[in-house]
């Protein structure tokens, strides 16, 4: 029975997975990110313009990316460079890119979806959905392997670290938050391309239940990639609506599970010491 | 003799001037130039929208002076799409001055609306007491639901960001579970509750005030919101708690070393601004809908975020922005009917004026370093 439910699962998890990866990028370089779920909405909102503009589904993908990239350059300019509330900046960027989507709304043509691959024993996939591991354990070897991360990692973690190495914070910030926009972009997209077509306010929430997933996978990505497969699950529960249970139970149950989390009720969750910290 | 007219004249033109200036610095007036500036910002990208859809922006501009203002019935809809933002514009700003986020104002007024709701279906008082149980019930929800986060963050260091956007969505859960499964209205599709009982409701203002028509919708719930603010004014400025939260807002060090503390304060004031925020649903159920229907804040949470930085958390300012966020929702109307331009534009610009408010504080404080704007405290 649970076996049913992995496919519907893989396709929950993985628009998540995606936000959840650039967040953790951002937040580990010491930027807020509320503004996931905007980025994903406009990547999506890309990907169907895109596509129907020139009928190739991967000029689609670059035109998503490059939106969600787009709307993290403007994050950064406003948090980074002119040191604004990160928190509100965020928020701003969501009704931003509700307001633009709704302005701009494409029209109902459906697109085609990014190509299936075929694995033996696992199933036919969209190849975003095979991507997610790679970049997953790329990401985690990247973060806490290579001087690369422990510089991005310092940003968030320890400022004056940073200026002892006479290291740049607005630099490191700035690759944070624009490879949130990036990884943000393409959940966006994958979740058009499985959907074929673009609906006013899409991601319903999905940007915030990414940040929850962070959250809960105490800023990691093995852990919070994990954390959104199981959120995941919950949604495809939800869907299959089996055992009688409340959808709205199971809707609710990845809030209610990070809320606890946060509160170091059961296990911890420390985000990094410096995040959301301005200049001083 | 001529001259010393000029003089007398140069006399009394200079105190008044002077006299204006010290008015203006009195009521801190320069605290209006970031908000105007990213206002004029906002209308001049309209504007540009509109030039490059091929459009004339002066027509757009001619629509904005006229949708709102031209009589008094259409500015009774102005004051009526202002009102839920008053109160949401409130509680952000109640949070924002001892430091404290409240993004969660959506759900708030939501679980407020609720039990404002199924206080007015359920109980069968005369008027003199089912309204005022039905407020009371409402506040008392909604600041439970705004002091959990309060509590995690006193209690375990939680980020109330974080906990407030989960209880929103929790809140959404909840409502939608009710709504469709318990207390829906028998044999209707639609999600709402039954109509709460006539003694319940506020009334209009158009029966109060025979200038305006029967049609329009303003009701008692707006001068509610109007002596909300007031009381706001009052509380933060002249009272030993307001002092409290401003303290603990921009001298967290300074708060506790006087022996306030901040936890016992986080508390509060969370618990504070979801009652003020749950005066929203109120309006909306008590005054205009007389039932709960599911979703029916159209993002009034997230608005009052915009208008709280409109106003620069000064309880008169978010009553003028809340006003003129109420003009824009009708402007966005108008100029849907009008002149066909899909009302996402004015969604975009509110993002972008959000952005702009946060992004001019920081850049204005950098450059004049004795801005008496509120600081956010660590």
């Amino acid at each position: 029975m649970i076996f049913e439910l992995i496919p519907s699962t893989l396709r929950m998890a993985t628009p998540l997975g995606f936000a959840a990866l650039g967040g953790i990028y951002s937040e580990r370089s010491g930027v807020i990110n509320l503004a996931l779920e905007g980025m994903m909405l406009i990547g999506a909102f890309g990907y169907v313009i895109g596509t129907q503009a020139s009928g190739s589904v991967w000029f689609g993908l670059l035109v998503g990316v490059g939106f969600g990239l787009a709307l993290a350059l403007l994050h950064a300019v406003a948090t980074v460079t002119f040191q604004a509330e990160q928190i509100v900046t965020g928020i701003g960027i969501n009704i931003l890119a509700l307001g633009i989507t709704e302005y701009l709304s494409p029209t109902t043509e459906q697109v085609g979806g990014l190509p299936h691959w075929k694995v033996p024993f696992i199933g036919s996939y969209s190849f975003v959905v095979y991507l997610l591991p790679v970049l997953m354990v790329l990401s985690h070897i990247l973060l806490f392997k290579t001087p690369w991360g422990l510089r991005l990692r310092a940003a968030g973690e320890s400022t004056e670290a940073l200026a002892a190495l006479s290291l740049s914070r607005t630099k490191w910030q700035y690759i944070g938050v624009m490879l949130s926009g990036i990884f943000a972009g393409t959940g966006g997209c994958f979740l058009a391309s499985e959907v074929h077509y673009f609906t006013k306010g899409m991601t319903a929430g999905r940007g915030y239940l990414a940040l929850a997933a962070i959250i809960f996978g105490n800023w990691r990505p093995l852990s919070g990639i994990a954390a959104c497969f199981l959120f995941g699950f919950a949604t495809a529960l939800e869907l299959a609506n089996r055992w009688n249970i409340p959808g709205q139970l199971l809707n609710s149950l990845p809030y209610i599970l990070t809320m606890i989390v946060l509160a170091g009720l059961v296990g911890t969750s420390r985000p990094p010491a410096s995040l959301g910290k301005m200049e001083s | 003799m001529e001259g010393n007219y000029v003089l007398q004249w140069f006399l009394v033109k200079y105190n008044s001037i002077a006299r204006l200036g010290n008015l203006a610095r009195k009521f801190q007036l320069q605290n209006c130039i970031p908000s105007l500036l990213a206002l004029a910002g906002f209308f001049l990208l309209c504007g540009l929208v509109l030039q490059i859809r091929g459009q004339n922006p002066l027509e757009f501009y001619r629509i904005i002076l006229v949708s709102g203002f031209a009589s008094l019935d259409e500015f009774g809809y102005v004051l009526f799409n202002a009102t839920p933002l008053i109160f949401t514009g409130l509680a952000v700003a109640i949070g924002y001055k001892s430091g404290l986020f409240n993004i969660g104002c959506e759900g708030q007024l939501y679980i407020a609306a609720f039990a404002a709701a199924w206080i007015g279906i359920h109980l069968n008082l005369p008027s003199f007491l089912l309204i005022p149980s039905c407020i009371g019930g409402a506040m008392i929800f909604g600041a439970g639901w705004g002091a959990i986060p309060g509590l995690l963050k006193a209690r375990y260091g939680a980020h109330e960001v974080i906990n407030t956007i989960m209880m929103n969505f929790i809140a959404f859960a909840l409502m939608n579970y009710l709504v469709t499964s318990v207390y829906q209205e028998p044999g209707q599709m639609i999600p709402h509750t039954q109509q709460i009982h006539e003694a319940a409701r506020l009334p209009r203002l158009a029966s109060l005030l025979p200038v305006l028509p029967q049609s329009n919708p303003l009701n008692v719930s707006f001068l509610l919101a109007c002596g909300c603010a007031v009381c706001c004014y009052v509380f933060l400025t002249h009272t030993r708690w307001g002092y409290e939260l401003r303290l603990v807002g921009n001298a967290p060090d300074a708060a506790a070393y006087g022996g306030i503390n901040p936890g016992t304060v986080t508390i509060w004031v969370m618990a504070l601004s979801g009652a003020v925020a749950g005066l929203a649903g109120v309006a909306e159920v008590m005054g205009y809908r007389h039932r709960f229907l599911d979703n029916f804040s159209s993002g009034w949470g997230f608005t009052g975020i915009a208008v709280a930085l409109l106003g620069r958390n000064n309880p008169f300012g978010i009553l003028a922005a809340a006003i003129l966020f109420g003009s824009l929702n009708k402007v966005a109307l108008d100029i849907e009917i009008l002149l066909e331009v899909p009302r996402g534009l004015f969604l975009a610009g509110q993002g972008m004026l959000i952005i702009w408010l946060v992004s001019i504080e920081s850049i204005s404080q950098k450059f004049f370093n004795d801005s008496q704007g509120t600081k956010r405290g660590d």
